[in-house]
């Protein structure tokens, strides 16, 4: 039996930054998960994440993170992806400080 | 202090300039991130969960006030304004962006200071009693030997690929303010017959096996010590586990070849080893001792200190906890909490490191020390200083009396950092240090110690309650143990039951303290003593009293 598919984002860390960045629906790559690709077949997930893998100059430890669709884009389904996407709680720093969440 | 040599100075100018080099390929793309990963770990460089974070050594815990400021200008400059020092006595950056990474580098070389061995298989940074050459209670400071041991392991070629990482912790004193019972190695001076030489304990260590330190050796004469020490590397790099990641460590070997046997295998490798050693260490050793010699100490009278007390009661708080008895009459051992209430514990902004640096100069002898305890310490404060030291940490917020109470947390970074974290450490620990705020001198001696996963950086199973954040199906949950002890009385917490959910984890803290607070048989009687007296029971029947509310985990 073939496991069903969990809708998902695809994410990185930035080379440079190493900050948290999204594939966006038009190619390019995000640092709002909002803006981010909501996957829903897992074939189509599969070709973006070989495809990320083969830009190690720009990104590190791509892979798909479960998401699912809400009023303004994707959200995390997980509290670990949920800070990633937003910042540290101890401090307004990262995402939320620069107005990517 | 120890000063860099030119040795030294020359070895980290090699060392930075093929990290510079190391760098520049990887954003050229010559080098892949698997080729990368191992060179940028090598030099304390991480992937956390939004950033990069590099982690500096601070051998044994010593700084002086030069290399302070220069931490302050590293977060100023390349970093968000601030530092995190973490439970082994080494100091973090959260943000800093890879380009940056080799002018980093180079700024700490300027005042003897670098990232090398703060990650990877091979021995981490030495950590020492962070009250080393100061305590009342010591036999000798130990910082000479743990400097012979930095010098030995740092780039040694046998001991880059160890089977796991390698942590060696050291003290001077009989109580033990280093948890030597919870490293690889562990290393208590001692005296035999007048000679000064080492209890050496192996095989302890918290993470997802905690085991409490073996005495494999009562008495090494310090000469000894470090052949001694490379006997038991080389035997571990020999016969430690290399096919299960969570099975390397030396204390997995301990358990599997039992103590009497890594004794005879270590012996055997000492005998073959010893002749090799020339006796070059035990004369590096003695220009060491010259080097921590005690800074000029003055004899002034301490009326300021005693008028002080009796009249400022604000003073008389932070004097009666944040004080420690110094072997020098007319001194006394500060700690500067870095535990505000709500505050992130081991977090110092540039202005307070910057401060702290002055502090330090001005009234310290020029030295600081960072503690396991995410604490900074001035070693040696003339008493009559105190009361203006106060005033200036005051100033800064950095005055906070609670040494050793409960809101005196350590807390790993947790889930707000860190990519190996199962839950969030430091948000329990500001709300736990708020919640108690008030109470906290009633409540008296307590060790509260979060961890955010089982890696157990929190150091949670030697808390005297120990918190361990987990992941309960996509959900953060707190484990919570009881009567741990990182002292020469170590021993592991007892899990109490099943964990509670991010919102019980508070009220859960508030039964088991008001349990406790019932059944003490009065304020001298710690935490620790009355589990200990009672054992967990009537801690487990406050913790759970509405079971229904925590989570079967």
């Amino acid at each position: 039996m073939t496991e069903r598919f969990t809708p998902s984002v695809l994410t990185a860390n930035d080379l440079l930054e190493g900050d948290v960045v999204y594939l966006a629906a038009s190619g390019h790559w995000t640092r709002r998960l909002p803006e981010a690709r909501l996957f829903t077949d897992p074939d189509s997930a599969a070709l973006a994440l070989a495809a990320a893998q083969a830009q190690p100059g720009r990104l590190v430890g791509a892979y798909l993170a479960p998401a699912r669709l809400g009023p303004h884009g994707p959200e995390a389904t997980h509290f670990r992806e949920a800070f990633r996407a937003r910042g540290p709680s101890n401090y307004p720093h990262g995402k939320q400080a620069e107005g990517l969440c | 202090m120890y000063a860099y040599s030119e040795f030294d100075h020359a070895f980290l100018k090699t060392r930075n300039a093929q990290f510079r080099a190391q760098v520049a390929r990887r954003l050229s793309g010559a080098l892949t991130e698997d080729e990368f990963k191992p060179l940028r770990l090598m030099n304390g460089l991480y992937l956390q969960l939004h950033a990069y974070m590099l982690r500096v050594a601070i051998p044994y815990g010593t700084l002086n006030s030069a290399q302070m400021r220069q931490l302050a200008y590293i977060a100023q400059r390349w970093d968000k304004g601030y530092g995190h020092f973490t439970t082994r006595q080494n100091i973090q950056f959260n943000w800093p962006r890879l380009q940056d990474v080799p002018d980093i580098l180079d700024a700490l070389a300027e005042v003897g200071l670098h990232a090398i061995q703060t990650s990877g298989n091979c021995v981490r940074n030495v950590t020492a009693d962070h009250f080393a050459g100061a305590a009342a209670d010591e036999i000798a400071d130990p910082r000479p030997v743990a400097e012979l041991l930095r010098q030995w392991s740092t780039d040694h070629p046998e001991f880059q690929f160890l089977p796991r990482k390698f942590k060696i912790a050291i003290t001077g004193s009989p109580n033990d303010r280093a948890v030597t019972r919870a490293h690889d190695i562990g290393l208590r001076m001692v005296l035999e017959q007048g000679q000064r030489g080492f209890e050496v304990i192996v095989g302890g260590g918290l993470g997802r096996t905690p085991v409490i330190g073996k005495v494999l050796a009562e008495f090494i004469p310090e000469r000894d010590l470090l052949p001694y020490i490379e006997a038991i590397l080389s035997t571990y790099n020999s016969f430690g586990r290399r096919d299960n990641k969570y099975k390397a460590r030396i204390k997995i070997m301990v358990n599997e070849l039992g103590l009497d046997e890594v004794r005879a295998r270590v012996a055997r490798r000492f005998e073959s080893l010893r002749a090799e050693w020339s006796g070059a260490d035990q004369a590096v050793l003695d220009d060491l001792r010259r080097a921590f010699a005690p800074p000029a100490f003055r004899v002034a009278p301490i009326d300021g200190f005693a008028a002080a007390y009796q009249r400022d009661p604000v003073f008389r708080a932070f004097a009666d906890t944040n004080l420690a008895p110094h072997w020098q009459e007319g001194y006394a051992i500060v700690t500067i909490s870095l535990k505000a209430h709500g505050a992130t514990p081991g977090d110092a902004t540039a202005d307070q490191l910057r401060l702290m640096a002055d502090l330090a100069e001005r009234f310290g002898h020029d030295e600081l020390r960072i503690s396991h305890e995410q604490n900074v310490i001035l070693p040696h404060v003339h008493k009559s200083d105190l009361p203006a030291l106060h005033g200036a940490l005051k100033a800064a917020g950095l005055a906070t009396a609670n040494v050793g109470l409960i809101s005196d947390i350590i807390a790993c970074p947790g889930m707000d950092y860190c990519a190996l974290a199962t839950a969030r450490s430091i948000p329990i620990a500001q709300e736990i240090a708020q919640r108690f705020q008030a109470r906290e001198a009633e409540i008296g001696g307590m060790k509260i110690k979060i961890s955010g996963c089982i890696n157990a950086c929190g150091h949670h199973h030697v808390g005297h309650i120990g918190i361990l954040g987990l992941d309960r199906a996509g959900v953060e949950n707190y484990q919570i143990t009881l009567g741990g002890d990182a002292t020469q009385t170590a021993a592991l917490g007892e899990r109490a039951g099943p964990g509670f959910a991010y919102d019980q984890i508070i009220p859960a803290l508030e039964r088991l303290v008001d349990a406790y607070l019932a059944v003490r048989l009065g304020p001298q009687e710690e935490f620790l003593a009355t589990f200990r007296r009672l054992g967990a029971q009537p801690f487990k029947a406050a913790l759970y009293e509405t079971e229904g509310q925590a989570d079967a985990a």
